[in-house]
């Protein structure tokens, strides 16, 4: 077990490496950065003088190094934009992400569990060949697209919930959150709905097919046959079994409902560290970018690794596959 | 003997074409599959007509009146066509600037994923014919590229590399490649114990031919799967980040770009500008993902009876 999570964990490290690396690259080769910090008519001088200021002028190799360096102690340079640490930047608009993608998770589990259940015990239910087809259409639509139709629809046509922004928040345990007022809830109602669409439809499908699965189990028959009632059959032996594999792709997916914000962010003008991304793409503020892909990847590969530890503690078998190979 | 070489090279083509018939027979069998097949054609069709079609070309700024602008759906244009779903904001009718967005947006797809399917075919196969370390390279590295999700991935390499067409689709070919390589890897790793392969070495048939010749055919089936789902995917893709303003130009009006210019007119309740363009993505992407799963079905050997 111990041999395992030191090997997953050098995996690890090699994933983050590996991005510090290309990331760096990645910045280097684009473009000479000075000339978006420069104004347009700089003399010669002032174009040394900022390339020196911020060490561009040394070799490749050392700025690398300086590079890793300050990554290593969380540095991540200062934006250009708005002139504070980039990286306390963006943790100070992570809260509010995080809240966003959490809020949405818990929706996916609520309305797309129920709706999957009911589809996998039975099948042939004209309301049950409405939800699938639902579910197929969830994974066709624009994400971006269904947040303008909800503006449209919700704000514009009906007005019953706002469009922008995150309302008013309080502060509870250090932490900013929306969720304890109504109006924080009327804030987040339609951004957290856009974003949980897509995962919406995904647990629909897995608690479908899961429950197919499940009811054709032998535990089931000997339940029924027991004399239990179906709402208990439905509720404890089948619900239980089929809740693991979705609780793990959900984990799996939060990271990727965190870079999904950016874009329902920047509809709905969420002041999240994905509208921030997208504001220092526009402006090119590099620092920014770099200490947004870092974090994004951090978290990626924390929640991974979580996961993998978690299920070889779960199930040997993961373990001894990792040994043959 | 000869006869029977006659009758056996007879039997070998018929026996491939009943395959085919079967598959064609097995596809159509689903009415919603056929239904978005349908679909797509129709879509497919009136991009390629679109400057036969199309009642104003939008390109043309000749033809292209201020006057028009945020008119509602079936208004009068001043040239005296009817604008069945409205004006946008500088005055190009919607339907003719949907139509010459869906061959963009089809463009970018289809190019994208045509690149990164070759892309990812080869370097699949590499993999998993020579094995060893080659093999463990790179499945590090499809690995690396799949625990990203590709908006994420997609939209810093287009903040890196700039707007454009060619910038787009490099970025779209980069999120993708890794699907193909992992599909063809794994099912060229059970062509690849099987005899026939060995009798291709050991008829002195060089590493290329083998793969190319022997191999790759045995694993198009699933690839074919992943191809209309990444396509769909990459038209939604690009659709995002045009939206989000680091996809295509506003010379280039694929379906994203036009939803982006409408999306400043929404709050005012001139909902056509954004509300048509993404019908036109949403039933393009749904036609392909109708197909799509209908293949997974058909091309699927565990689900045949």
């Amino acid at each position: 077990m111990l041999a395992f999570i030191i090997r997953r964990v050098a995996q690890a490290l090699f994933v983050v490496l590996a991005m510090v690396v290309i990331v760096f690259f990645g910045t280097y080769v684009v473009g000479d950065p000075v000339w978006m910090m420069v104004p347009g008519d700089a003399t010669q001088e002032q174009v040394e003088q900022v390339r020196r200021e911020f060490g561009f002028d040394k070799p490749v190799y050392l700025q690398f190094m300086l590079f890793v360096a300050d990554v290593l102690q969380g540095e991540f340079g200062r934006s250009y934009v708005h002139g504070g640490s980039a990286i306390g930047l963006i943790l100070d608009r992570m809260p509010a992400t995080l809240e966003l993608a959490f809020v949405a998770l818990v929706m996916a589990i609520v309305i797309g569990m129920p709706l999957g259940l009911f589809a996998g015990l039975k099948p042939d239910h004209p309301a049950a060949r409405a939800i699938m087809a639902g579910s197929i259409l969830g994974f066709s639509l624009p994400t971006f697209w269904v947040g303008l139709m909800l503006i449209m629809f919700f704000s514009v046509m009906l007005g019953w919930l706002p469009a922008t922004g995150r309302g008013p928040t309080t502060t509870i345990l250090g932490i900013e959150t929306s969720l304890l007022t109504l109006q924080g809830w009327k804030h987040i109602a339609l951004p957290a709905l856009n974003l949980a669409l897509l995962k919406i439809s995904l647990v629909i499908r897995l608690a479908r097919s899961g429950t197919r699965e499940a009811s054709l189990q032998d535990y089931v028959k000997f339940a029924r046959a027991k004399g239990l009632s179906p709402r208990r059959i439905v509720g404890v032996h089948i619900l239980k079994n089929i809740m693991i594999p979705i609780v793990t792709v959900l984990g799996l997916e939060f990271g990727s409902l965190v870079a999904f914000s950016i874009v329902t962010e920047t509809i709905f003008a969420w002041p999240g560290m994905g509208k921030l991304l997208l504001e220092s793409i526009q402006r090119l503020d590099r620092p920014l970018i770099v200490a947004y892909v870092m974090v994004v990847v951090l978290l990626f590969v924390t929640i991974n690794l979580i996961v993998d530890i978690l299920y070889s503690a779960l199930d040997p078998r993961v373990r001894l596959a990792g040994k043959n190979e | 003997m000869s006869d029977l070489t006659l009758t056996k090279k007879a039997e070998a083509p018929q026996k491939a074409k009943g395959e085919f018939a079967r598959f064609v027979e097995r596809f159509l069998e689903d009415r919603v599959a056929v239904f978005g097949l349908a679909l797509i054609s129709v879509i497919v069709l009136l991009a390629v007509l679109a400057p036969l079609i199309a009642p104003q070309n939008p390109y043309d700024l000749g033809r292209v009146d201020i006057m028009d602008s945020r008119q509602p759906p079936g208004a009068q244009a001043l040239d005296g066509f009817t604008m069945w779903l409205g004006s946008d904001g500088v005055g190009r009718d919607l339907w003719s600037g949907i139509l010459y967005g869906l061959r963009i947006s089809l463009m970018v797809g289809l190019v994208s994923g045509l690149i990164a399917a070759c892309l990812g075919l080869v370097i699949g196969l590499v993999a998993a014919y020579f094995g060893g370390r080659i093999e463990n390279v790179i499945m590090r590295i499809v690995d690396l590229q799949l625990s990203l999700p590709s908006v994420l991935v997609a939209l810093i390499l287009v903040a890196l590399l700039g707007k454009g067409v060619d910038k787009i689709i490099l970025a779209l070919v980069v999120v993708q490649w890794a699907y193909y390589a992992r599909t063809v890897r794994g099912s060229a790793l059970v062509e690849r114990r099987k005899e026939y392969v060995e009798a291709a070495r050991s008829l002195g048939l060089s590493h290329t031919r083998t793969m190319l010749r022997h191999i790759l055919p045995n694993c198009l089936a699933p690839v074919i799967v992943i191809a209309t789902v990444q396509t769909a995917h990459a038209i939604s893709l690009e659709a995002t980040l045009s939206f989000l303003g680091v996809g295509l130009p506003q010379t280039e009006p694929s379906l994203g770009v036009l939803i982006s210019n409408g999306f400043q007119y929404m709050l005012s309740g001139k909902y056509w500008i954004s509300f048509f363009p993404g019908v036109a993505l949403l039933l393009t992407i749904v036609g392909i993902n109708l197909v799509g799963d209908r293949l997974r079905d058909v091309l699927n050997p565990r689900l045949e009876k």
